[in-house]
This record gives structure tokens, C-alpha cells and sequence, in this order.
């Protein structure tokens, strides 16, 4: 097998691993998605119509919300131990490393969101149709989120303050997959389809899985100097 | 042989060296010395590959490190301040996978082998979160013994180490340069190996 | 290349010291005129009366603001790949500018929208873009703060200058696509059936106003720049307003 894609592997697992030897990681930015989608409802009222008109946004805030909580964790312990200048010196180019551990993470955190959406989205009675959509534009979306996101940790890697300034770079950023993420359902609901929507999506994704881990690499490489 | 041509460094608005030349042979430890802030540890950051040099060349048998920098990394073994290993895994798995994060093979009796000659191989199974700082650090050591790497680059290699470790380090540095090793050490402690001495920021 | 020698902090400290009073001056000069002809000699539109006149400052900024960032993601550029130390100095010293043109532009904005829409803010894309724009500015101004070292600081303020401009048409495409999808018909702040050649005069001194204003300030900024970063060297400390 090929040394690098044997190198990639070896980090995926080593993070699953070692963020499987403490759970706590992975369950708190899954809470916070819980606890802020419930936050809506209480403060807009029990209305089912309204619920249902807002529930998809909802959704995707929360999602987006509770994924860049955890984006600094991506480099965040390695930094600590060292074992980031131990990838940077891997004769594998570190752009395939960071796209691993994007993997890593987005399995950690991503997926998790996307294996619990449609509990959250009973909550604002959408229909089994529009919940298909959802989860699709959430597969395909929340590893764009992770990409993004790796780009910001990257740049902030060990700053004072570090957590806000990755939401401040990061969010803008988050917007397009916002709109179209949560435009998917919502063009479905309204009759028009959402193949527009998807389709960029998958757009975005196929273009932030080649040029994300490179511009994180560059911005790691600057940060370890 | 490694040689370093005109290299100047500079940290924040401070040029800690510049102009600064030499060469490390087959067989020769080149011991850096110097005041805490001298440069010490960017040296060997930029020898590596980790940090850029503000001038200057760094060449590896005769080639420019920077036209083939995976190929310069192959090269090399850095062991830095932190000891670059997982706390939740243990010794035997992180050196695993620093074998295939580093692309070179290593066989489970490799594995033993090397972290019974540190002292650790009845602990080999234990995460590291249960080791004291020296322990996780002879853990860093092990890789030393199962990667044949040519050129070792160590900051502080006896820093929080006991009296035998300091020595384990100083046995296995001697076989490495008997072998036609070289190395690049930064250390306050004499080393227990004959070396050159370079000094910093005098 | 003759443009080179800038790159050396000295040369530039030089120029740009000689430069930013005579862009102060020039943009002090096109801003009389601009508002003059903007102000008196435009008539009154149509449809809209007297009020629409703050587009000729709303679209000079919303301009600007982009221009700026474009120019920041050039010197950006240059710094990344030449190594410059002056050009990291000159995407720093250009971002406050663009970030205030932002504000204009969105206060503006909001100051048009009210006697025409009867709203102090409408989520139409220009200016739903134009917000986000602004969060661009704030995250690089925010980033280049929060690092120490100069270097560093230049680096990931490049890159972060890069990432937002490949995202900028990105951004405004999306926005758009949400607002036309969910209002029908677009709500357009600019459009005007037809406009008065003076109209288009006033429009284009403005921004050529808010664009020597800009180069004064940028030229203004990094002069100070300069001198915190380069205070060890020799040349420094035999300036005149170093000098006892």
C-alpha cells in the first residue's frame, strides 16, 4: 500500500482512538446542539406552523454552532503534546495529514450531528420527506463545515483567545453552506425541489476537500514557526 | 554530512544569529550551546525543516534540504521539548504509529525490543496518562532505537531523566555515531559522548 | 524593477511620507467637488426625491470597500510569495480603511432604506453581502492584533486575506440566491432606470475622493507601522522626528 495512504489511515484511526478513550470529547459538542435547538422553540412559542417554517434553519445553526466549538480541539492536543511537529515532519506532505484528521474529526463530531438531526427535527414536526433532505444536506454539508473550520484552527493554533477568533474568521466563511444547506429543505417544502441546492453543495464540498487542507497546512506550517 | 551555509535566523524583531556555518561528518555529535534564548532550539527547528531561516542554505550529502523536503525528513529523527505522544494510547501503540505516520516498518518484536532497551517493556500496554514525565520521555526514546535514521536532531534530550536514563541516552547515542550516525544536540548537561561544540549568541 | 526598492522599509517610509499629505489633499479637493456636484447640481430623482442623494456615498463605499479588499488580498499575495516584509505592513495598514468604508456603507444603506422602504434595514443581497464583507475585515483586524510576532501576524493575516477573497464572490452569490428565492422579485438599492450624466460624474469623483483617502491613510498607517517594526535600525534613529 501506498506509504502515504498508509500514513493517512494510521492518523484516522489514532484520533478515533484516542478521542474514543475519552468520551466526553465527542458527547458535549452533541449536547450543546441538543440543548441550543431546544432553545428556539422556548423562545418563539409552541406553534407548530411557525416551528415548522423555522425548524430547518434551526437545525443548521445549531449544527454549525456546535461544530465550530469543537474545531479547536482539531489541533488543540496536539499542539499541547508535540505530536503536531511530529506530522509536520512526516515525509507525507502535511496537506494529506490535515485532510485525515478533517476526517478524523468530521466522524467525531460531523456525523454524530447528522446521526441525531432527525430527533431534533421531530421536535419542529417536519415530515419524513423534507427530514431525507435534511440529512442529506447536513452528509454534505457539515464536512465543508469541518474543512472550513480546519483552515481557522489552523490560523489560530495556540493564540490568546483562540476559540472566538476562529468563530469571527470562521462564520462568514460558514455562510454560503448555511444558505444552501438549510435552502435545500426549504426549496423541497416548497414544491421547487432540491437538486439545485444539493448540487452545490456537493460543489462546494468536492472544491473544499482539495484546496481546505492545503491552505490549513500553509497556515499550520506558519503557526509552528 | 550535513552542512549549514550563511544561516541567519531571526525571532520576532531579533536577529539571534546570523552568518553561521558548519558541518557535521559521520560519526560526529555537534553539541549546541548557549544562554536560554540564543537561538538554540531554532536552530535545530530550522534544521528540520520546521521553522525558515531568514537567509542561508542547509545541504544534506551535497543536495539543497528545501528542493526535497519529504526525502530531507526521512532523514532525520527529531525529539523535541514535548515528547510527541498520544497520552491516551500506550507506548506500544504510539510507536507503531509513529512508524507509519514516518513510512518505515516496524514488526511487534522490533516494538518489544525497543521499549525493553528503555526500560519499559512490562509497561508497553499502559496508556500514557499513567506514566511520570520520565517515563513518557524514555517512551519518546524508544523511537530513536527503532528507526534507523541517519541524522538525529534532540532538544534537551536529558532534561527531566534520571541518572540511568541519562545514561541509556548516552549509550545509545554512542552506538548511533559508532554506526556512522551523526547528531545535532542542544543540551545545558555535558552529553557523556565526545562531541563538537558549538556555541550560541557568545 | 524600479518598483522594487520599495520593498526595503526605508525606501518606503520616503516615499510614502511624501506621498499621503498630497492624497489627503487631493481627496480633501474631490470631496468638495463630488458632494457639490452630487448635493446642488444633480437634479432630484423622479420616484425618489431628495432623499436617494446619499447614494453618492453609499456606492463610492460599498466600491471601495471591495477594491480595498482586493488590494489587501494582492499585497497579501505579493508578501506570501516574495517574502516582503512591507507588503504584510500594507495589507494591515489598508484593512481599517476598508472595514470603516463597510460601516459607511452599511449606515448609509440603512439611512437610504428607511425614507424608501420604511425600514432601517432590508436583507437584500448588496447589503446582506456588504455586512458580511465586514466580518471579513473584523476577522483579519481581529487575528493580525492577537498575534505577537510581526512575521507570523503578516502570514496569517495573508492567508486569511487570500481565504476571504476566493470567498467573497462565493458569499455575494449565495446571499443572492437566498434573497431572490425567498423575496421573488429582487429588491435592488442601486437600480435606477436611467441616470443623469451629473449623477454619474458626482458617483465617480466620490469614489476617486474615497480612493486618494484611502491611499493617504494606508500610506499614513504604515509610516507608523515602519517605525514600531523597524525602531532598532540605524536609519530610525537618525530621522528627523526621532532625533532630539
Amino acid at each position: 500500500m501506498n506509504p502515504h495512504l498508509r500514513a493517512c489511515m494510521a492518523l484516522v484511526l489514532r484520533d478515533v482512538r484516542s478521542a474514543a478513550r475519552r468520551p466526553g470529547d465527542v458527547a458535549t459538542p452533541l449536547f450543546f446542539f441538543v440543548v441550543v435547538s431546544a432553545l428556539f422553540p422556548l423562545a418563539i412559542g409552541p406553534e407548530l406552523n411557525t416551528l415548522r417554517l423555522i425548524g430547518p434553519g434551526i437545525v443548521w445553526v445549531g449544527a454549525l454552532l456546535s461544530s465550530i466549538l469543537a474545531m479547536h480541539r482539531l489541533f488543540g492536543a496536539d499542539v499541547a503534546d508535540g505530536s503536531l511537529e511530529q506530522l509536520a515532519l512526516s515525509p507525507t506532505p502535511l496537506g494529506l495529514l490535515v485532510a485525515a484528521k478533517v476526517l478524523a474529526h468530521w466522524l467525531l463530531t460531523g456525523a454524530p450531528l447528522v446521526l441525531v438531526a432527525p430527533l431534533i427535527a421531530v421536535q419542529f414536526d417536519l415530515s419524513f420527506d423534507s427530514m431525507m433532505v435534511l440529512l442529506l444536506a447536513l452528509v454534505l454539508g457539515t464536512p465543508v463545515l469541518s474543512l472550513i473550520g480546519a483552515v481557522g484552527a489552523a490560523l489560530t493554533l495556540g493564540l490568546r483567545g483562540a476559540e472566538l477568533l476562529l468563530c469571527l474568521l470562521v462564520l462568514p466563511l460558514y455562510i454560503p453552506v448555511l444558505v444552501f444547506g438549510a435552502g435545500a429543505v426549504q426549496a423541497h417544502l416548497g414544491g421547487l425541489g432540491a437538486q439545485a441546492h444539493v448540487s452545490v453543495l456537493l460543489a462546494m464540498l468536492s472544491v473544499a476537500v482539495f484546496l481546505c487542507p492545503w491552505a490549513a497546512s500553509a497556515a499550520l506550517r506558519i503557526a509552528m514557526e | 554530512m550535513l552542512s549549514v551555509q550563511q544561516l541567519a535566523c531571526e525571532r520576532g524583531r531579533k536577529r539571534l544569529f546570523s552568518d553561521l556555518n558548519f558541518q557535521v561528518r559521520p560519526g560526529v555529535c555537534l553539541h549546541v550551546q548557549g544562554a536560554n534564548g540564543a537561538g538554540k532550539t531554532s536552530l535545530l527547528r530550522i534544521v528540520c525543516g520546521l521553522a525558515e531561516a531568514l537567509q542561508g542554505e542547509i545541504h544534506w550529502r551535497g543536495q539543497d534540504t528545501r528542493l526535497d523536503p519529504g526525502a530531507w525528513r526521512a532523514e532525520l529523527v527529531y525529539l523535541g521539548h514535548t515528547p510527541g505522544l498520544k497520552d491516551e494510547l500506550s507506548a506500544a501503540e504510539n510507536l507503531h504509529f509513529q512508524s507509519q505516520i514516518d513510512g518505515w516498518k516496524l514488526s511487534q518484536e522490533q516494538i518489544d525490543g525497543a521499549l525493553q532497551r528503555v526500560g519499559l517493556g512490562r509497561q508497553q500496554q499502559i496508556p500514557l496518562r499513567h506514566f511520570s514525565q520520565g517515563q513518557k520521555r524514555r517512551a519518546a526514546l524508544a523511537r530513536l532505537i527503532a528507526r534507523p535514521a541517519p541524522l538525529w536532531v534532540l532538544d534537551e534530550p536529558l532534561a527531566a531523566l534520571d541518572q540511568a536514563a541519562q545514561q541509556l541516552v548516552a549509550q545509545l547515542l554512542a552506538g548511533h555515531l559508532q554506526a556512522g550516525g551523526m547528531a545535532l544536540i542542544t543540551s545545558h548537561q555535558p552529553l557523556g559522548v565526545p562531541c563538537l561544540d558549538l556555541r550560541l549568541g557568545a | 524593477m524600479f518598483w522594487l526598492q520599495y520593498a526595503a522599509p526605508q525606501r518606503l517610509y520616503g516615499l510614502a511620507g511624501r506621498i499621503y499629505p498630497l492624497a489627503f489633499l487631493l481627496a480633501a479637493v474631490l470631496t468638495a467637488v463630488g458632494l457639490y456636484l452630487g448635493f446642488w447640481v444633480a437634479p432630484a430623482d423622479f420616484q425618489q426625491g431628495q432623499a436617494y442623494r446619499i447614494i453618492f456615498v453609499h456606492v463610492p463605499a460599498s466600491w471601495m470597500s471591495m477594491v480595498i479588499y482586493v488590494a489587501m488580498a494582492l499585497w497579501a499575495w505579493l508578501g506570501l510569495s516574495f517574502k516582503t516584509r512591507v507588503s504584510g505592513m500594507m495589507t494591515q495598514a489598508l484593512a481599517p480603511t476598508g472595514a470603516l468604508f463597510c460601516f459607511l456603507s452599511l449606515w448609509t444603506g440603512a439611512l437610504w432604506g428607511k425614507p424608501m422602504w420604511g425600514a432601517w434595514w432590508v436583507w437584500d443581497a448588496r447589503l446582506t453581502s456588504e455586512l458580511i464583507l465586514l466580518f471579513l475585515y473584523l476577522g483579519y483586524i481581529a487575528l493580525t492584533r492577537a498575534i505577537d510576532d510581526p512575521r507570523r501576524a503578516d502570514r496569517a493575516g495573508a492567508v486569511v486575506a487570500l481565504v476571504g477573497v476566493v470567498n467573497v464572490p462565493i458569499i455575494y452569490f449565495s446571499v443572492k440566491w437566498w434573497n431572490t428565492l425567498h423575496q421573488g422579485a429582487s429588491v435592488s438599492l442601486t437600480k435606477s432606470p436611467s441616470m443623469a450624466a451629473v449623477m454619474l460624474w458626482a458617483m465617480l469623483v466620490m469614489t476617486l475622493a474615497f480612493w486618494a483617502y484611502a491611499v493617504g491613510m494606508a500610506f499614513y498607517r504604515v509610516r507608523q507601522t515602519i517605525l514600531e517594526r523597524e525602531q532598532d535600525a540605524a536609519w530610525v534613529g537618525e530621522l528627523k522626528e526621532i532625533a532630539p
